[in-house]
């Protein structure tokens, strides 16, 4: 095996005496798609800033690419769930990607025949070559992510972090997107951890699943982590795991445990 | 041919020396707004643009008490309460609309006090009109270098900022993964955006100031679809609106047999809210050519 891309070992998170996040640990290998699987909560969005360096754990330790998060931050490319694209912003498709190759980059963007010819290669890679030209404030959630994707791409990172990227798209552009991903990034050899609340539109796709809830974490395959009797224990609380043709279904059981309380807000 | 150039340009105009120091400074002011103000309404800080307004005023009407020329004073409070800002933090600011408002009203309050204290001095007398209105014509050459100097530095910070600024824009993460200065970015920001503020705060007032600073990129960023040329648009556009509203008041002199000049900001003003009013016309345009485009896609 080779080295792992991401090693999260021991980490906890408190925040004013609210644990978010309790001994969490799992490694990412090149070229894995991982699932990070939690509903509103559950703390998907703190482990993801704390890979990226932008928040520190209060213990345990996190490396990517055998170094501290934060400092050689260039092999993650990152795309965060709150993205500004208005209709006024004046940028175009190619210009938010050109953004992810110089956007560190001090002074005037000039014009270069190799850059341009870069950005034209990743937005055909992401299928975005035909709204390359448009503004990207007027383009569809699923095309935005596309670009977003190209934008976080084009450094030629080694592990790509997503935080949500399928929140507010239909079901046709949901999976359009996982498959993009998993095409671009198993041809470049580049890791993938996506959160999302639900992982069925994942399930083609994933090696393995991180699963959180009320700030534990499993991790395995989904058939290893997504029984009742293994969440039921995660979630402290009876859950049930149905399989509906190929889809899963998460579902509270019916006893509610005041005790243990739930983790969504 | 003679008669038509008269018609347009009234006899004198470009013989006066404060119409010459007018159309430099008045150009100046506008290029630099309207590159600040394409990245303000990118950033959607207009409201930052205001209270530095607002709270510039202070300082400019504070001047004539301290014996020190109006810029300064203007530029002086303008800094001081961009620091202000960025320590309390823009979003929270922003956030309390009650604490926000009786600051600024405060500062409102205090402007009304050393303009009623100017009007005591003698040669100030003018003082409230050209705090809060501007002073384009009564603009002494001598300001010249120093009003460029500013100027300078204000576009240096965009330029050299512009793709910092641009990314911070999409995401303040993806910025801070992306090891861009996010704070640092923001800081120098405020000082540009304060630059342009104050400067245009003396050529058309503390009051009007915002206008040239969010109508010609409002404009532009309607017409043009890319950063660059919105800039070049607002500048043009800025420039264009101030040329035209000093013209406009210089010949106004003649017209009805008034003899009164029409207030030079508020035809510069008026012409800014023009070009506004025009550039929505693209606006169905754009529409139709969206709609082809999906089509295509």
């Amino acid at each position: 095996m080779s080295d792992p891309v991401l090693v999260v070992e021991g980490v906890g998170v408190g925040l004013s005496g609210r644990e978010i996040l309790h001994d969490v640990g799992f490694g990412i290998q090149p070229g894995e798609f991982i699932g990070l699987i939690g509903s509103n909560g559950a703390g998907k969005t703190t482990l993801l800033r704390l890979i990226l360096g932008l928040q520190k754990p209060s213990s345990g330790v996190v490396t990517v690419g055998g170094r501290r998060p934060g400092r050689g931050g260039e092999i993650i490319g990152y795309l965060p769930q709150k993205v500004a694209l208005d209709a006024d912003l004046p940028l175009r498709a190619r210009d938010v990607v050109a953004l992810g190759l110089d956007g560190q980059k001090l002074g005037l963007p000039l014009p270069s025949v190799s850059k341009r010819a870069l950005v034209d290669e990743m937005l055909a890679a992401v299928g975005a070559s035909e709204f390359a030209d448009v503004r990207v404030g007027l383009l569809s959630g699923g095309q935005q992510q596309r670009v977003l994707i190209a934008h976080a791409l084009i450094s030629g990172p080694r592990l790509l972090l997503l935080d949500e990227p399928l929140a507010n798209l239909d079901i046709r552009s949901a999976q359009e997107i996982v498959e993009l991903l998993a095409r671009v990034c198993r041809e470049r050899n580049i890791a993938v951890l996506l959160s999302a609340h639900d992982l069925n539109p994942l399930l083609p796709v994933m090696d393995r699943i991180v699963y959180l809830a009320g700030g534990r974490a499993l991790c395995g395959t989904s058939d290893e982590v997504v029984r009742s009797e293994v969440l039921t224990k995660l979630y402290g609380r009876r859950v049930d795991v149905l399989r509906v043709e190929g889809r899963v279904l998460v579902v509270a059981g019916p006893e509610v445990d005041e005790t243990h309380g739930h983790d969504e807000p | 041919m003679n008669g038509a150039l008269h018609l347009l340009f009234a006899p004198g105009l470009f013989g006066s020396a404060p119409v010459r120091t007018a159309i430099i400074v008045g150009a100046l002011v506008a290029a630099v707004s309207g590159l600040v103000g394409v990245f303000t309404v990118i950033r959607r800080q207009s409201f930052a643009g205001h209270a530095l307004a607002d709270l510039g005023a202070v300082g400019g009407s504070a001047a004539f008490l301290l014996g020190i020329s109006q810029l300064w004073g203007f530029v002086g409070a303008g800094i001081l309460a961009a620091g202000l800002m960025e320590v309390v933090g823009i979003k929270r600011v922003q956030g309390r609309d009650v604490a926000t408002g009786i600051v600024f009203g405060f500062g409102l309050g205090l402007t009304a006090l050393f303009l009623y204290w100017d009007t005591t001095l003698p040669g100030a007398s003018n003082a409230a009109i050209s705090v809060l209105f501007g002073s384009l014509f009564v603009i002494d050459a001598g300001v010249i270098p120093l009003v460029l100097l500013l100027s300078v530095v204000a576009c240096a910070i965009i330029l050299v900022c512009y793709r910092w600024l641009l990314t911070d824009s999409l995401s303040q993460d993806l910025a801070a993964v992306r090891h861009i200065p996010v704070r640092l970015t923001g800081i120098l920001f405020l000082v540009a955006l304060a630059l342009a503020v104050e400067l245009s705060a003396l050529t058309i007032g503390a009051v009007l100031s915002t206008a040239l600073l969010i109508g010609p990129a409002a404009a532009a960023l309607r017409l043009t679809r890319r950063v660059g040329r919105a800039i070049l648009v607002a500048i043009g556009i800025g420039v264009g609106s101030t040329w035209l509203g000093i013209l406009i008041s210089y010949d106004s002199y003649y017209w009805f047999d008034a003899h009164h000049n029409w207030p030079v900001s508020f035809c510069i003003v008026a012409v800014v809210f023009i070009a506004y009013l025009l550039s929505g016309l693209t606006l169905p345009l754009r529409a139709a050519r969206l709609r082809r485009s999906e089509i295509v896609l």
